[in-house]
């Protein structure tokens, strides 16, 4: 039985705008969130049952994000905004534009990777699957962006990563 | 790095995400995408939920009914594209408010039957015409609709009355006078006709 979409938003709405701040910064990343959910609304009838409304969500906001940075990218906008960030995503430094700087300086895929897997959740197979490439793929992606974050972001904590 | 342990929200993540939750209800609505908007209201008999298709008010359940279930049940039969978007009940919920504190004696607002079919939407569609005030036995309203002999059924339509308060299924009582069931319970029955004697 599909569960009403309120459901869907009150469930993941906290994961997709951490996944959209973590990708996009804090500026744009309310804009992601409100379209990200308007288009799954749009969809939702039609996905599966037994889909995973997490990853399919994710899916969605990384089109609408790519939406933003292409749009971005053709215009000369300087560096991400970061000063306005919000002080939770479960990053550690709470409040610490340097970790938003440290985050934003990543490449767009490592970026992405890292959102997906360490903020979504999702396991790399899910995340090859929205990036394109192979897993391998999306897991070095992840594990070099985590590498660029400990090198740029000294304060970042030592601990393994959940796999 | 530990970031995927903290799922927790802020205070300030809260404000963020209701903010946007609102948000998207309005967007939805105005993209023509919100099929069933909800809200739930305060009133004297308990916390009532109200739901509304682009059609109009579609169910008022009692808490009683269990709102969750009410609301998979709404998303099963009419769509799975159902927010909490209050906009859409604003009416209802004053004329629901003005009821309960007796300054309304009828509703005025569209109303979407399409949870009930057949004799039993036959006979909720006849129920406003039992006024404030008043009431009707099983028996005289299986002959309004044209069909004397359908007591138990006029019975069942009453009990799956999908539009309770707005619909007023509680002025239909027993023959001997007894309240009957009610979908928000015997006490909730006796308080509306309470209200209305008044």
């Amino acid at each position: 039985m599909k569960q009403p979409f309120e459901k869907v938003v009150e469930q993941h709405g906290g994961t997709v705008l951490r996944v959209c701040r973590v990708v996009l910064g804090a500026h744009d990343a309310e804009d992601a969130w409100s379209e990200t959910f308007l288009a799954a609304m749009r969809a939702y009838p039609d996905l599966p049952d037994d889909a995973n409304a997490e990853a399919w969500l994710v899916k969605i906001a990384h089109r609408k994000a790519i939406d933003v940075l292409r749009a971005r990218s053709r215009q000369p906008a300087p560096v991400p905004e970061v000063r306005d960030a919000p002080s939770t995503l479960g990053l550690p430094g709470e409040g610490d534009d340097d970790v938003w700087r440290a985050v934003a300086a990543l490449p767009d895929k490592q970026r992405q990777a890292v959102a997906y897997h360490y903020v979504a959740g999702l396991a790399y197979a899910e995340i090859a699957e929205i990036l394109g490439g192979t897993t391998d793929a999306a897991r070095r992606a992840a594990a070099d962006g985590i590498k660029n974050l400990r090198k740029n972001y000294p304060g970042a904590a030592k601990e393994g990563a959940p796999s | 790095m530990n970031m995927s342990q903290d799922h927790s929200v802020s205070p300030s993540d809260a404000d963020t995400l209701s903010r946007l939750r609102e948000g998207l209800g309005l967007a939805a609505e105005a993209r023509g995408l919100l099929d069933v908007a909800y809200t739930t209201i305060d009133s004297p008999v308990g916390t009532l939920l109200l739901a509304a298709t682009q059609k109009g008010l579609v169910r008022v359940a009692y808490a009683v009914e269990d709102h969750d279930r009410v609301l998979d049940t709404l998303s099963q039969r009419l769509s799975p594209r159902v927010l909490r978007a209050p906009k859409r009940l604003e009416v209802a919920a004053r004329e629901v408010d003005e009821y309960f504190s007796g300054q309304r004696e009828a509703f005025d607002l569209p109303l979407d039957l399409s949870l009930s079919r057949g004799f039993r939407q036959l006979v909720q569609r006849h129920l406003p015409e039992i006024g404030y005030g008043q009431t009707r036995t099983y028996g005289q309203v299986a002959e309004l609709v044209g069909n004397p002999k359908a007591v138990r059924a006029v019975g069942t339509a009453c009990a799956t009355n999908p539009l309770p308060v707005v619909v007023p299924c509680h002025r239909v009582l027993r023959a001997d006078g007894t309240p009957g069931g009610y979908i928000g319970g015997p006490d909730t029955k006796k308080a509306l006709l309470r209200l209305e004697a008044r």
